[in-house]
């Protein structure tokens, strides 16, 4: 029988390894899988390389996880966010490596990861400084950077429904890097509002084809990040 | 080059009104950050135009009543929005294939430095120790059929921001096909800059003392 429901965000990321690649869904706080970022921090794995759209807001979540001293880098489009001071001040201060990528290139290096594809050539960058040093081509008159797929260890994703195969829907623009960052690592955990019997989604609507995620936990009321840093609220809590 | 004359031209929502006019019924639009953003606004009544926000939604809508915010529907501002009737979710991977594969018709974008050859300078001032941050800016640039810029003619201090060369690292070169100012409309040609439209007030002479590139009339 296939059962990827596991029953604690503990045991869901149990796995993660000190200097693990990490995928954390998320478009500020929207897909932002905030128990299962915590739980990474009561577990404690470091030295991970974390690819995230942000860097996260206030002091919990992807800042909490940033300001706990576990991420060596970070892979992201856009570190500068409202209520973001962990990752500048650590950036300032040379303690946190980024590598800045712009966002369609990100998408398209997790779909490529997930896809069996190393590398793919982008108009993304041409001419600027984001494309210094990489590998370019002229393709029917056309220039274009190369960029290499990412593939990872582990990726953390919030969704909306799911069920004991992995079969996923999302809420809204919740969804963002969701489903792609489920095709890209070796192991999957995904947090999730409720959990269905198989057959309660309709296939016709599945987002995340379950053979993509590996474990599935239950989260029935996430929290909401923004909520949390208007209360200023910090992860562990002091 | 200090503006000491009293302020004439176009205000923020007029510029945003004058973009506004020039987005065709039916098209599929990205508009950035900030003022772009206003754009929406002023689209004539009887054209149907369809908001794309690259965090994956098409058909973007108003500003949501007060406590009907939901915090998974946002825009690429990570403001909270709506969703029209006969909107559609989707991933970063679809997203970006709508932008990068020339899906989307139009984007209208702010600006810190625009070149006379179209070149944009809107992610960084490439100042040591400035965080960069580049968002969807440089994928927009590159795959977009159309590229608006919308923007203050000159900086606060005065200075020209539309110049023979952009001195901030480039989102992309060669891309901007259209210049809304609060002074004027400028088109991009291969020929140079051309003035589309002027300003109340505004003559030639007092656009080209503004302007750090050579301009043209049509």
């Amino acid at each position: 029988m296939i059962n990827k429901i596991v029953k604690s965000t503990a045991e869901a990321v149990a796995d993660i390894f000190d200097g693990a690649v990490v995928l954390i869904s998320g478009f500020g706080e929207a897909g932002s899988p905030i128990e299962l970022i915590h739980a990474l921090i009561d577990h404690g794995a470091k030295d991970l390389t974390v690819v995230s759209n942000n860097t996260g807001s206030g002091h919990v979540g992807l800042a909490a996880l940033i300001e706990n001293k576990q991420v060596k880098k970070m892979i992201c489009s856009f570190p500068r966010t409202a209520n973001s001071t962990v990752f500048p001040d650590l950036y300032y201060k040379n303690e946190i490596e980024l590598e800045l990528v712009p966002q369609g290139t990100l998408a398209e290096r997790i779909r490529a990861g997930g896809a069996g594809i190393p590398a793919f050539f982008t108009p993304s960058s041409v001419n600027t400084p984001l494309a210094e040093g990489k590998e370019s081509r002229v393709i029917e008159g056309k220039t274009y950077v190369m960029e290499y797929a990412i593939k990872a260890d582990f990726s953390l994703v919030k969704c909306n429904v799911a069920d004991r195969y992995g079969n996923l829907t999302y809420n809204k623009t919740a969804r963002n890097f969701g489903p792609i960052m489920c095709t890209a690592a070796k192991t999957t955990i995904v947090q999730t509002k409720k959990i269905v019997e198989p057959g309660e989604i309709d296939p016709e609507i599945v987002v995340t084809p379950g053979i993509f995620v590996t474990k599935v936990v239950e989260v029935t009321n996430p929290e909401a990040e923004s909520k949390l840093v208007a209360e200023d609220r910090r992860y562990p809590c002091q | 080059m200090p503006i000491t004359e009293k302020k004439i031209g176009w205000d923020r929502n007029q510029m945003a009104q004058k973009a506004a006019f020039d987005i065709p019924d039916g098209s599929y639009v990205n508009l950035g950050i900030g003022m772009p953003e206003l754009v929406s606004g002023f689209v004539p009544e009887g054209r149907e135009v369809i908001y794309h926000t690259e965090n994956g939604l098409l058909g973007m809508g108003q500003v949501p009543e007060n406590g009907k915010e939901d915090p998974e529907l946002i825009n690429a501002g990570k403001k909270c929005i709506t969703a029209i009737p006969g909107a559609c979710f989707f991933h970063h991977a679809d997203s970006f294939t709508m932008i990068r594969g020339s899906h989307i018709d139009i984007c209208v974008l702010g600006a810190m430095q625009v070149s006379q050859e179209g070149d944009l300078a809107n992610w960084s001032t490439g100042k040591p120790g400035a965080i960069p941050a580049v968002g969807g800016a440089m994928d927009l640039v590159a795959g977009v059929k159309t590229i608006f810029v919308i923007t203050q003619h000159n900086t606060k201090n005065g200075d020209p921001k539309i110049n023979e060369k952009c001195t901030y690292p480039l989102t992309g070169k060669g891309v901007v096909n259209r210049i809304y100012t609060n002074l004027a409309i400028l088109d991009v040609t291969d020929n140079g800059l051309f003035v589309r439209e002027l300003a109340p007030e505004v003559t030639f002479e007092y656009l080209q003392k503004n302007t750090g590139a050579k301009l043209n009339q049509y």
